[in-house]
């Protein structure tokens, strides 16, 4: 389509417009507001609910502005530019008809709903609506259906707008949600009335413009202008999806997605939405120290002495680990600390992951972006499933597959990812030959201009995980997906944060043990930082001292809790998988005694007489900036200007690939983390999801 | 009136064998090899000509339609579909050409084919015209056995044709819809632009054509364009199938000459008028979509497409539904409001809310429980609901209650005050019927 400009006049004023634009983006580029319901600006154009109608002055009937492409328009008779108009009696008439015919069948139980006060239908009615209704006859009533754990449904207040219908076809990527019936009888319902098999489910619920979709767990909690509102991080995976934490008092009621294109476009996930009551439960809320055996509730004085003996034991005795969901303050703040205790076992990895030691940073960043997967013309995923580990990005390579013609080749578990692709192999033995194979994927991956090859962080927690990374970037090295201007080889990390707390160098120091070596029972003191994913089957000889903020498996072992903030609790910085910088903000209070992270680690040091140069986290964060420039580029994702750091070959020979089939990272998508396991709605999903599984491996 | 040497339909009553050999006794497949030969736009040409306009309702060109096709074929194949889903109630022409002529029909689709430089064509058949698939299939079957049509067939243009059996919605004979339909997924109309001319079924160029449309063209072509347009008045030429049921004495479907006069078509053909001329009270002269024309308005009309559309009617598929003076109106209407009501597809507000509105207050009206400004509010509802969809069922839901209100509106008043009468005390309230 050529994007010519073209010429319209919209309310007597003249803008040019690409040709490809439709009517409704003109008009808003002239500055006129149009109502609409069915319109959403990532979904296809249904055109449905009529309430985006103007005026073309020349045509009989007026245009539904959202579907009218501009470049399909015609001149007025004498060659001046169409006339529009989207205000004026006639347009009024129209959109009046519209809201009228909405409102009729409509149950006007606003003050019942909990869409109101932000419901397109209500903001609608007042502002193109009638004041009176001339509809005196019974109102159509609809029976609600079963969505699951997460999606309540009121159906009787649906308009038939169809974005939910085609959000799950189009951008979740599972048919399962349609209108069945005809005329006044059309209803929406999923197959079979069960809950979607997505892990984007939970978006109908913002797409709804009505109350017909709401949340299930928020449901009658609260109106939205009683609500707190904090712009904030998502750290359920390693995406970092840009949220808004919605707070009362001091309960965080909701979690909402904030739009970011570069991230998470305006998705979010189930488990990123609805994990907010695992913030209320489970909750390590004062200082605990082990006596006899049984957990007992300390001051903080106490736990701190304790700490300190624990700690006072010999340095190579001593080991910190880093969890999955550690911000980069703490991790920080822990490895100033370990250091001037002398104790270079310190490690943030998974137990037996080996990554990150070349200190190169593009070896283990998602270099080709998040975004870029929409640039790329061919994708290689080795030992990831991003459905489950990055569920708004898989929803992005569906976008690129189903608009760009995106092809996909996987080597790994062959899932169902919500789009099509070649299987290459179960075992990164599938990499061996691969340039050379003959096979379509192989073909596109060879010729493209912007190939991409993802692993996924589990692999390079293998045995073989140094020679899978290596053969991974040899064979991007081979199909020249490192360019200037294209660095097309990256990992997919699974935590938050992971890369934060690598870039800050907590990775064993000269001499020091990694996780694995940590965790197998040599040391006396381990000092875990929310560690709960990790095996602590033989650690039980050694005193542990945990930080964090939820009673999960590390506190379950511990000696020593020392209860630290949650993340809507503070102000901190995460590293997404991309290496982007991002940082949460306090939405609410830490709960009970819990501080910061690493104001912890800043009072114990100065308890055992190491005191770290830091009394507040703005005097940290410039040390970390400091100390690593990255953390100084806020929002910011290097993405191809890593590519020179690439076009060398890893120092490792990929000789080593096994032929062990790679497993999942993640079992149970809704209990990654001790969050997720604190969270009664995730369970409940967790629940339906086994209950799902069953029934159809039953068939 | 029409001559039976210019009959295109010879067969329109079942009266002889509508099998291939005395098809073709009856002229089909008569120099269709040469036709075929000719170049598109030398068909194209010849039914512009002929002044023959769609049969289908709207009455567009066809031989215009057929030239909006791409001029060369590219990476997608054209296609032809022809649209029998033959639902508008009162109409019931193209059931009888399937039945008796389908021969002409396949002709047709095969001629036509060619004008768009299809080898394909779809027919798009009713849900409920059970014996009209039986006999389209078997005429389909003999001319591939005759190998007048498939591939490497004797006329020399490879051609294969589809029957399809549509589920029975009304809403599958809108172009868009039944292509949806066709292609699998649900009858609901696509928005327009792009036309089917552009993106089509399956996304290819496609031109979707009456049953009568279609199968008038082989006859134009044998007998001349001139022949064609010898017929009827200016921009309405041609001879038509009308289907004329109610109140006349004979009932029936006949072929004739466009722009007969109402009167010539019922004396001629149906033994008048129920108990004469003085008791006709309306009539709907196109299918139950068209507003209805008082007695007097009609009776000297000429039934053409662009008198009927002067008379604020319209001629769409000449479906003439006579009504005398023993009918009610009002109840007729409602009747077809509920039609409407139940075929909207559902998909767009204004007819998915406003047909409905409509039928229950029309069914107040039929007992006269409404309130006298009741009729204004309908006819506002009526025009918000037209013109403000995305197909024209909502338009063909909302004429005829314009109509009625249009042309009977006292008739609705009567029955209100009536029913208001002996219920003084409690005007302005609406009160249940005893």
């Amino acid at each position: 389509m050529s994007d010519d400009l073209f010429k319209l006049n919209i309310d007597g004023q003249e803008v040019e417009v690409p040709r490809s634009y439709t009517l409704m983006q003109a008009c808003e580029e002239a500055g006129a507001e149009i109502p609409r319901f069915c319109y959403h600006e990532r979904l296809s154009v249904a055109g449905n609910c009529r309430m985006c109608l103007v005026q073309w002055h020349g045509a009989p009937k007026p245009i539904a502005s959202c579907a009218q492409t501009v470049g399909d328009m015609r001149m007025n008779p004498d060659g001046t530019p169409p006339n529009i108009s989207t205000k004026g009696d006639y347009v009024e008439k129209a959109r009046n008809g519209v809201m009228e015919f909405l409102l009729i069948n409509h149950p006007l139980d606003c003050p019942i709903c909990d869409q109101g006060g932000e419901c397109d239908l209500q903001d609608q009615a007042v502002a193109y609506g009638r004041a009176d209704s001339r509809y005196e006859l019974n109102k159509r009533a609809v029976e609600d259906k079963n969505m699951g754990p997460l999606v309540k449904t009121i159906m009787t207040r649906c308009i038939q707008c169809t974005r939910c219908v085609r959000f799950a076809a189009e951008v979740a990527g599972v048919e399962e949600l349609g209108m069945i019936s005809r005329g006044e009888s059309a209803e929406i319902t999923t197959y079979l009335e069960e809950s979607l098999t997505s892990e984007l489910s939970g978006n109908v619920i913002d797409l709804c413009p009505v109350g017909a979709l709401t949340s299930k767990p928020y449901a009658y909690n609260a109106r939205p202008w009683e609500l707190r509102k904090t712009e904030s991080v998502d750290i359920m995976d390693a995406m970092g999806a840009n949220i808004r934490v919605d707070a009362k008092g001091d309960a965080v009621m909701r979690i909402m997605p904030v739009i970011n294109e570069e991230v998470n476009e305006e998705w979010l996930s189930d488990k990123s939405r609805f994990i907010w009551d695992g913030l209320a439960r489970q909750r390590l809320d004062k200082p605990y120290v082990r006596k006899d055996g049984k957990l007992t509730p300390v001051n903080w004085g106490e736990a701190f002495e304790a700490a300190k003996g624990a700690l006072s034991v010999a340095p190579e005795k001593i080991g910190f680990v880093a969890g999955d969901l550690i911000e980069v303050e703490q991790a920080k703040a822990a490895l100033d600390l370990a250091r001037a205790l002398g104790v270079q076992n310190t490690d943030c990895r998974p137990a037996g992951a080996n990554y990150g030691k070349s200190g190169v940073r593009e070896h283990y960043l998602l270099n080709p972006t998040l975004l870029g997967v929409e640039e790329a013309d061919a994708l290689l995923l080795i030992g990831t499933n991003p459905r489950l580990e990055a569920a708004v990005w898989n929803a992005r390579i569906r976008k690129a597959w189903l608009w760009n013609d995106l092809k996909v080749g996987v080597i790994g578990e062959a899932v169902d990812l919500t789009y099509d692709y070649e299987h290459l192999g179960d075992s990164p033995d599938a990499l061996k030959g691969l340039f050379n194979k003959d096979s379509a994927i192989a073909e596109a991956l060879r010729n493209a201009e912007r190939p991409m090859v993802i692993v996924g962080e589990s692999a390079l927690a293998r045995e073989d995980g140094d020679a899978i990374l290596a053969a991974a970037h040899d064979y991007a090295l081979e199909i020249q997906a490192i360019k200037d201007d294209w660095a097309g080889f990256g990992v997919l990390h699974t935590a938050a944060g992971r890369v934060g707390a690598l870039d800050t160098g907590f990775v064993p120091g000269e001499g020091g043990a990694d996780t694995a070596a940590m965790l197998s029972g040599d040391m006396e003191t381990l000092v875990l930082l929310g560690v709960d994913e990790a095996d602590l089957s033989k650690t039980s000889s050694a005193t542990m001292i945990y930080v964090g903020s939820h009673g999960d498996a590390g506190a379950s072992k511990a000696d020593i809790i020392l209860p630290s903030a949650a993340y809507t609790e503070m102000v901190a910085t995460y590293v997404n998988t991309e290496g982007r910088v991002q940082m949460t903000r306090r939405a609410v209070q830490p709960k009970g005694e819990a501080r910061e992270g690493w104001a912890i680690f800043r009072a114990l040091s100065d308890v055992v007489g190491k005191t770290l140069p830091y009394d507040s986290a703005d005097a940290l964060r410039e040390v970390l900036r400091e100390a690593n420039p990255i953390f100084a580029g806020l929002g910011y994702a290097p993405g191809h200007e890593g590519a020179d750091a690439l076009k060398a070959k890893i120092s490792v020979s990929s000789d080593g690939v096994s032929k062990a089939p790679f497993t999942a990272a993640i079992g149970d998508f809704y209990m990654t983390n001790p969050i997720a396991r604190a969270s009664k709605t995730m369970a409940e999903c967790s629940l339906q999801k086994q209950g799902l599984e069953t029934a159809v491996a039953a068939e | 009136m029409l001559q039976d040497k210019d009959r295109i339909f010879t067969n329109l009553y079942g009266a002889h064998d509508p099998g291939l050999e005395e098809a073709k006794k009856r002229g089909a497949w008569h120099l269709t090899r040469e036709m075929l030969a000719q170049e598109p736009e030398w068909l194209c040409n010849q039914v512009k000509e002929s002044g023959l306009r769609g049969r289908g309702g709207a009455g567009f060109p066809t031989g215009l339609k057929w030239t909006f096709m791409p001029k060369s074929v590219g990476d997608r194949p054209h296609y032809l579909v022809v649209n029998a889903d033959e639902s508008e109630p009162g109409t019931c022409k193209d059931r009888e050409i399937m039945r008796h002529d389908p021969h002409l029909l396949i002709e047709g689709c095969m001629v036509a084919s060619r004008a768009m430089r299809a080898h394909a064509c779809y027919v798009y058949l009713r849900g409920e015209y059970i014996a009209e698939r039986e006999a389209l299939e078997k005429a389909v079957k003999e001319a591939y056995e005759a190998k007048l049509i498939g591939k490497d067939n004797v006329n020399g243009w490879d051609f294969d044709l589809y029957v399809h059996h549509g589920a029975g919605a009304y809403i599958c004979g809108e172009e868009t819809a039944l292509l949806e339909s066709l292609e699998g997924k649900k009858g609901q109309p696509r928005l327009k632009p792009p036309f089917p001319a552009n993106a089509g079924l399956y996304g290819c160029p496609t031109t979707v054509n009456n049953v009568e449309s279609i199968a008038v063209v082989p006859t134009i072509l044998r007998r001349g364009a001139s022949w064609f347009a010898g017929f009827g008045r200016p921009n309405n030429t041609g001879t038509k199938l009308f289907c004329i049921s109610g109140h006349v004495n004979k009932p029936c479907n006949v072929e004739e000459e466009m722009s007969i006069t109402f009167r010539d078509l019922i004396e001629t053909h149906c033994g008048g008028i129920r108990g004469g001329w003085d008791n006709l009270k309306a009539v709907i002269p196109g299918g139950s979509s068209v507003p209805m024309v008082p007695a007097d308005q009609i009776m000297d009309a000429h039934m053409d497409f662009d008198t009927l559309r002067d008379l604020q009617s319209g001629l769409g598929t000449a479906a003439v539904i006579v009504m005398d003076k023993s009918t009610d109106l009002i109840q007729a209407i409602s009747r077809i409001a509920y039609f409407y009501k139940h075929e909207s597809c559902g998909q767009c507000t204004p007819c998915r809310e406003g047909t409905g509105w409509m039928w229950r207050v029309l069914e107040q009206m039929v007992k006269g429980e409404a309130h006298h400004d009741d009729i204004d509010k309908l006819l506002d509802v009526s025009k918000q609901v037209e013109g403000h969809t995305i197909c024209a069922l909502g338009d063909a839901a909302a004429w005829p209650v314009q109509g009625l209100i249009r042309h009977f509106r006292h008739e609705i008043e009567d029955r209100i005050t009536q029913y208001r009468a002996p219920r003084a005390l409690v005007q302005g309230h609406t009160v249940a019927a005893e």
